[in-house]
């Protein structure tokens, strides 16, 4: 198998110099934290903060999920707008299976294609087949099948879903832990059982049975869905996530109104310091001290299953 | 003093990566393969201990937020005015006297212009062979939304190049690439300069060999 690994235990076939370059984008972005942004001044205030990388948006999470009605593809001009004003990597979120979109997007030459459940769905069967773009895309999962499945149909990093837009950082610890669980579970299983392995998780022997070699993804495997404060940031990375995502919970007051800018200038340069410094309780401490307040949010427990995001994917 | 010349001659080097954020693991690993112990820094402290330092691939803009804080940035460039240094890609850009496109603040200590994302975005990254002066053929170098030098000053080697510019160079104790060698399978660069680390610390203990018997 060792034509499939880079010298990072990563997928990556011989073959797949494109693979390779997808994987080492995200390799890049490692450590970091990736903010969602709706317009070119908040872009600006995530790479002064120290953002790896831009979610360029139409609306965040938090708003989608307020107003309702179909989320698409964020609109091109507004896209073009943050990639012209900063300087770090642009990422954008297409429908799930919407492969004409994501054409679009790698056109106007986005730098990551999140194939994201917060938008509305445009297949109920089919997620995009990565592997025939050039752009690199990232996924969502919840356990480790969904994520070996959109790794196979050439996902160049996963994070976990979590339950966006809510500001509640708890189903992405329990996706997070699920994932860390499940691949536990693989490298204990002799070669022989491996094959079952792969019809229960429903996903490519050949990934599970990397995974059970390395005891981790073949892709970088980050944190998404909830992440609203710093200590929520060092939670997640300790439960083994190499990165973050920040969505509503930096620019957001509410599931409607947005922050003071100031407030979320702080709160974006704290969140990334803790997502470094992870484990280091003194500089969480002081983080924390930063940061004035926290997204109002909505309680995961709370909410009717029909409104929530993470089940879209399949 | 305790005489320490002997072990050094042998020791391996502890090699720090800076991981701020950005490929450290990679730089880790493969610095494990070429022989030496990685150190992952993330404090100015952290520096104390280590006989020479990475400086991953990653966002530059990133790297020099967390350097403005607690001193890190004025820690850092004492190390790597005197120490071993090898940047990569956002490393690179660092390393340099000059930042361009757009201009920003950076260590100083390799004589060089570099202008970030030059060669376009993410869509625009490669992998390419090319020839370079380490001995053992031609280098596969993965190149990622990669800066360029479009500037060298008279003091710095180039090692290796892309449609004539420098992709690979040294200027006495400091390496920079603008490609990503961690991401390949090829060890040579980091041993090269786990080789100058080496030197380097044969150098330091022959001196503080010369001062000890003057002193004695």
């Amino acid at each position: 198998m060792a034509d499939v690994h880079n010298s990072n235990g990563n997928y990556a076939p011989s073959s797949g110099a494109i693979l390779r370059l997808k994987v080492g984008l995200a390799e890049m972005l490692k450590g970091g934290v990736i903010m969602d942004v709706t317009s070119a001044e908040q872009a600006v205030i995530a790479e002064k903060a120290g953002a790896v990388a831009v979610m360029a948006l139409e609306r965040v999470p938090a708003q989608i999920r307020a107003e309702g009605g179909v989320a698409r593809m964020a609109s091109i001009k507004k896209i073009r707008e943050i990639m012209q004003a900063v300087s770090i990597p642009v990422m954008a979120k297409c429908r799930i299976g919407h492969f004409a979109e994501a054409q679009v997007l790698q056109e106007i030459g986005v730098d990551f294609i999140d194939e994201s459940e917060v938008l509305t769905p445009a297949d109920e069967v089919h997620h995009v087949d990565k592997h025939a773009f050039t752009t690199p895309f990232v996924c969502g999962a919840r356990d480790l099948g969904e994520a070996l499945r959109r790794v196979a149909e050439g996902a160049a990093m996963i994070r976990t879903k979590g339950e966006a837009g809510t500001g509640d950082v708890v189903h992405a610890v329990k996706h997070m832990r699920q994932i860390v669980k499940d691949m536990r579970s693989l490298t204990v299983l002799g070669e022989e059982e491996l094959y079952a392995a792969a019809k229960e998780f429903r996903a490519p022997y050949e990934l599970i049975r990397m995974v059970a070699k390395n005891g981790r993804l073949p892709v970088p495997n980050f944190s998404a869905g909830g992440i609203a404060t710093p200590a929520d940031a060092a939670l997640v990375r300790q439960l083994g996530a190499e990165a973050v995502f920040v969505g509503s919970g930096i620019f957001m007051k509410d599931s409607i109104n947005f922050a003071d800018r100031e407030e979320a200038e702080i709160r974006a340069r704290a969140i990334v310091r803790a997502t470094t410094h992870f484990d280091d309780p003194k500089i969480l401490a002081e983080c924390s001290e930063e940061c004035t307040g926290a997204m109002k949010g909505l309680a995961v427990a709370a909410m009717d299953q029909a409104n929530m995001m993470q089940t879209r994917g399949w | 003093m305790p005489n320490t010349t002997q072990a050094q001659g042998t020791a391996t080097p502890r090699i720090g990566v800076l991981a701020i954020q950005g490929d450290y693991d990679a730089h880790a690993q493969a610095l494990r393969e070429a022989g030496a112990e990685p150190v992952l820094v993330r404090k100015p402290e952290e520096l104390a201990g280590v006989d020479g330092l990475i400086i991953p691939g990653g966002e530059s803009t990133t790297f020099l937020k967390f350097l403005e804080r607690d001193g890190f940035l004025g820690s850092l460039q004492e190390f790597v005015r005197s120490k071993p240094t090898f940047g990569t890609c956002a490393g690179c850009i660092l390393l340099a006297t000059e930042v361009r496109h757009p201009a920003q603040a950076s260590l100083g200590v390799l004589d060089a212009t570099v202008e970030r994302n030059a060669y376009g975005r993410q869509i625009d990254s490669t992998i390419q062979t090319g020839e370079t002066r380490l001995p053992g053929g031609p280098l596969e170098m993965v190149y990622i939304r990669a800066p360029r030098v479009a500037r060298i000053g008279d003091g710095v080697r180039v090692l290796a190049e892309r449609d004539g510019f420098p992709v690979l160079v040294e200027q006495g104790h400091i390496m920079a690439a603008t490609f990503h060698p961690e991401l390949s399978e090829d060890r040579r660069v980091h041993r090269r300069f786990v080789e100058l680390v080496r030197d380097w610390m044969a150098r330091a203990s022959e001196s503080n060999r010369q001062s000890d018997s003057k002193t004695s």
